[in-house]
């Protein structure tokens, strides 16, 4: 899979979670600062994510995934 | 220091008859049912297959992710929150936070919520679980949500009287008022426990109607053929508002909120007193409260669920503590039973009986129990000047509110 494809991946998530326009991912963009997602939201997006991409995503990563390529470079190196 | 009058200035429903205030009363007056047959698939193994489902949906008034994180019961008092809001003119009024409160309550909270999670936390393991469970399903929700909407920092209040609560969350913001504690306040109930659980729960206490074959007949306060309440859902919300600050701002004014009773039955869980002595108190207390006369409380608004028992003792209760002048509607014929709701969306129906001047009627009394021995406008509205009403509301756990409302 794609950077590319893993984005647009979380883009779906996030619009179903939290709202988030499917234009405004992109990889540099931070989930709280720019994107609005709560502490709650992400922990929906997390386990989400972690279903759609077949990937594990402890807690104690999850403090590290400050923006979308975050989450990206990590869903990459899992799968 | 004399104690400040207390008015009502906004208004926010949404009921089985209408997804706000106007719709809902015009329904009311025209006698229509709200009770229809549950087609979801889990009613057909229930014992009870009818109910008073919402006219309009939450999902046509909120969004889909806002909801995500409201249980039923919020996403409605928000709703109804909203538009009693807007109705006072509250929302540019320059309103100090500090001086508004919120006290809404529910009688069962986040209970769908709950058994949603648990089918999802048994199907699927705990870290399905969403996260937004507590917070939906804790019986606070709904009035940390309204208060987090409006902006109130006067304090955020949560009664649970069962189907007493929304006119003890009335009866509480009154005496946040009159204790100088805010200057206005948010106040009301809802409920949303249309779900086979609760049902199978009431169905087998055997305290709702089985009269699946006409769902609009079901729902026949002080008939003879009753058989049990009908579950709604809904909610009510008043905004009441120190009666010198509605007027320094022009505000309209429904109708004054001039008494509350409160008491408890010590008697039986779910049981009333025998003789309504907890309801003829509540009753009195209300009246001596509001300081009106007897005589000038000319309409009830009735607990009136329905019930075999209960329909009975209320009538009692009221000829001991009111007299037999007063001429009673029960408008639970036609939205069934909002349980924590009720007492909110009632108090609303005894406004707006006040302004306007008519009862609302009681539908399908058509044979009256031997035991009403009060004037009922049966099937028909009835045109009456009112200068002062009565709202009863009664719960399990043996709680009794009666509120008396004026003419502004």
């Amino acid at each position: 899979m794609t950077r590319d494809e893993i984005t647009a991946g979380l883009a779906e998530i996030l619009e179903e979670v939290a709202g988030v326009n499917p234009d405004d991912v992109a990889e540099g963009k931070s989930f709280t600062d720019d994107l609005d997602v709560d502490s709650l939201s992400m922990v929906e997006v997390v386990v989400a994510a972690e279903e759609k991409f077949g990937v594990k995503i402890p807690d104690n990563e999850v403090q590290n995934l400050k923006t979308v390529g975050d989450a990206v470079s990590y869903i990459e190196a899992q799968s | 220091m004399s104690r400040p009058d207390v008015v009502v200035t906004g208004l926010g429903a949404t009921t089985p008859l209408g997804g706000d205030v106007a719709s809902t009363w015009d329904a009311m007056l025209a006698g229509r049912s709200g009770v229809s047959a549950l087609t979801q698939e889990w009613a057909a193994q229930l014992p009870v297959r009818i109910a008073a489902q919402l006219a309009v949906d939450p999902s046509e008034v909120l969004d889909r992710v806002k909801l995500r994180r409201l249980d039923r019961s919020e996403a409605i008092a928000l709703i109804a929150a909203q538009q009693a809001w807007a109705d006072a003119g509250l929302a540019d009024s320059g309103l100090d936070p500090e001086r508004l409160a919120v006290s809404v309550g529910s009688g069962i909270g986040g209970a769908t919520t709950l058994l949603a999670q648990d089918d999802i936390l048994e199907a699927s393991g705990p870290r399905r679980v969403s996260p937004h469970t507590v917070p939906m399903l804790m019986p606070n929700g709904p009035a940390a949500w309204v208060g987090l909407e409006l902006g109130a920092k006067a304090g955020v209040h949560s009664v649970a009287s069962a189907c007493a609560t929304g006119a003890e969350a009335i009866a509480l913001g009154l005496d946040i008022i009159r204790a100088g504690r805010a200057d206005v306040v948010v106040a009301g109930g809802t409920e949303a426990v249309i779900h086979p659980l609760p049902i199978a729960g009431f169905a087998s206490m055997r305290a709702m109607s089985t009269r699946n074959d006409e769902p609009e007949k079901a729902s026949r306060p002080w008939d003879k053929g009753r058989d049990g309440f009908v579950l709604g859902e809904g909610a009510g919300v008043v905004v009441l508002e120190r009666a010198e600050h509605a007027a320094a701002r022009g505000a309209r004014v429904y109708a004054r909120l001039a008494g509350a009773g409160i008491t408890s039955d010590a008697y039986d869980i779910v049981q009333p007193h025998a003789e309504g002595e907890g309801a003829i108190r509540a009753i009195a207390r209300a009246v001596a409260d509001s300081g009106v006369a007897k005589t000038d409380i000319v309409h009830v608004n009735a607990h009136a669920t329905s019930t075999p028992v209960g329909d009975m003792l209320e009538i009692g209760a009221l000829r001991k503590a009111l007299g037999d002048h007063p001429v009673l509607s029960a408008t639970k014929s036609m939205t069934g039973h909002l349980l924590g709701a009720a007492g909110a969306l009632e108090s609303i129906a005894t406004i707006l009986a006040i302004r306007d001047g008519v009862i609302p009627p009681t539908i399908n009394l058509d044979d009256p129990d031997e035991g009403l021995t009060l004037d009922v406008a049966a099937h028909k509205s009835r045109h009456l000047e009112i200068p002062a009403a009565l709202n009863n509301a009664f719960g399990f756990g043996g709680h009794n509110v009666a509120l008396v409302f004026t003419r502004a």
